[in-house]
């Protein structure tokens, strides 16, 4: 089980660019047709430097470019067949668009027994920033352990 | 983006609807490559089942990317200041999404005029799937 202990515990920083074919395959997988993800001179006549992403494709873009993946899992020791995702947010600070290179702190922000410790919830809060330094977004899961 | 919502909604008016196709085994296995989310929980009924469930289900982030979509049909994705959801169920092969968005609340913040949405994803049988919020500048 994991304990509180887990708290403050940060893992390896992962940086993954934002590369176009890896992004069409996402928009074609969801049938996304909406024009600003597709487009580029129609999103630099929005004012986007390039085509922006879609307001989840952070999460992606994280896991798709982990040397390991579920690495919060094995480090904390934590079974993936017993996880399930609890909750998700996304914090915007600045676009992100096809081109950029991102870069993922994460780390342990909270740990919580549920239902009498029948469940665990464990927070990881990802700080995202881009080439120029600019912090573009804050994520944060919950994942809830069934212990 | 031609369609953007008003930029003068008023409180309890609904801005994001869209409904999906049902979601199927390609689906899952699509998005598993796509997202980089590699669990096996997802695309791998002998897992699935090793885990203790009838069969695999969706990722939740599919179903938040679907509800993402939504929303940035009704509004320009760099006018998103913030996205959240729960994940109030699983959502099954075969189920077919509608994801709304209302607005509850006219806000302000460093001077930006903001709209709070509430936003759901429902199955075909009207359960909840996701709970979620956004934060959009109006």
């Amino acid at each position: 089980m994991v304990g509180q202990s887990a708290i403050g515990r940060s893992f390896t920083p992962v940086t993954a660019r934002v590369e176009p074919g890896r992004l069409r395959y996402f928009l074609n997988t969801l049938g996304e047709r909406n024009p600003v993800y597709r487009d580029e001179l129609g999103a630099r006549a929005e004012g986007y430097s390039a085509t922006p992403v879609p307001p989840t494709y952070l999460f992606c873009l994280e896991m798709i470019n982990a040397e390991r993946p579920f690495e919060f899992l094995t480090e904390l020791k934590i079974d993936l067949a017993r996880v399930l995702h609890g909750e998700q947010s996304f914090t915007y600070h600045a676009p992100v668009v096809v081109g950029d290179t991102l870069t993922f702190k994460s780390r342990v922000t909270d740990v919580a027994d549920k239902k009498g410790g029948a469940m665990t919830m464990v927070v990881v809060q990802t700080e995202v920033t881009n080439q120029h330094g600019a912090h573009v977004a804050d994520t944060a899961r919950t994942v809830v352990v069934r212990n | 983006m031609s369609e953007t919502a008003n930029s003068h909604p008023a409180v309890g008016e609904r801005i994001v609807h869209k409904t999906f196709p049902p979601i199927t085994r390609h689906t899952l296995a699509l998005y598993c490559g796509a997202s980089g989310d590699h669990n096996p929980m997802h695309v791998d009924i002998d897992f699935a089942k090793a885990a203790g469930f009838p069969d695999v289900f969706s990722h939740g982030m599919l179903v938040m990317a679907y509800l993402g979509q939504a929303l940035t049909d009704a509004i320009a994705p760099g006018r998103i200041r913030s996205f959240s959801t729960r994940f109030a169920a699983i959502t099954q092969l075969g189920a077919r999404l509608t994801c709304e968005g209302h607005v509850t609340e006219l806000i302000e913040d460093k001077g930006e005029k903001q709209a709070r949405l509430a936003l759901t994803t429902k199955d075909e049988n009207g359960e909840v799937k996701l709970a979620g919020a956004a934060i959009i500048a109006l």
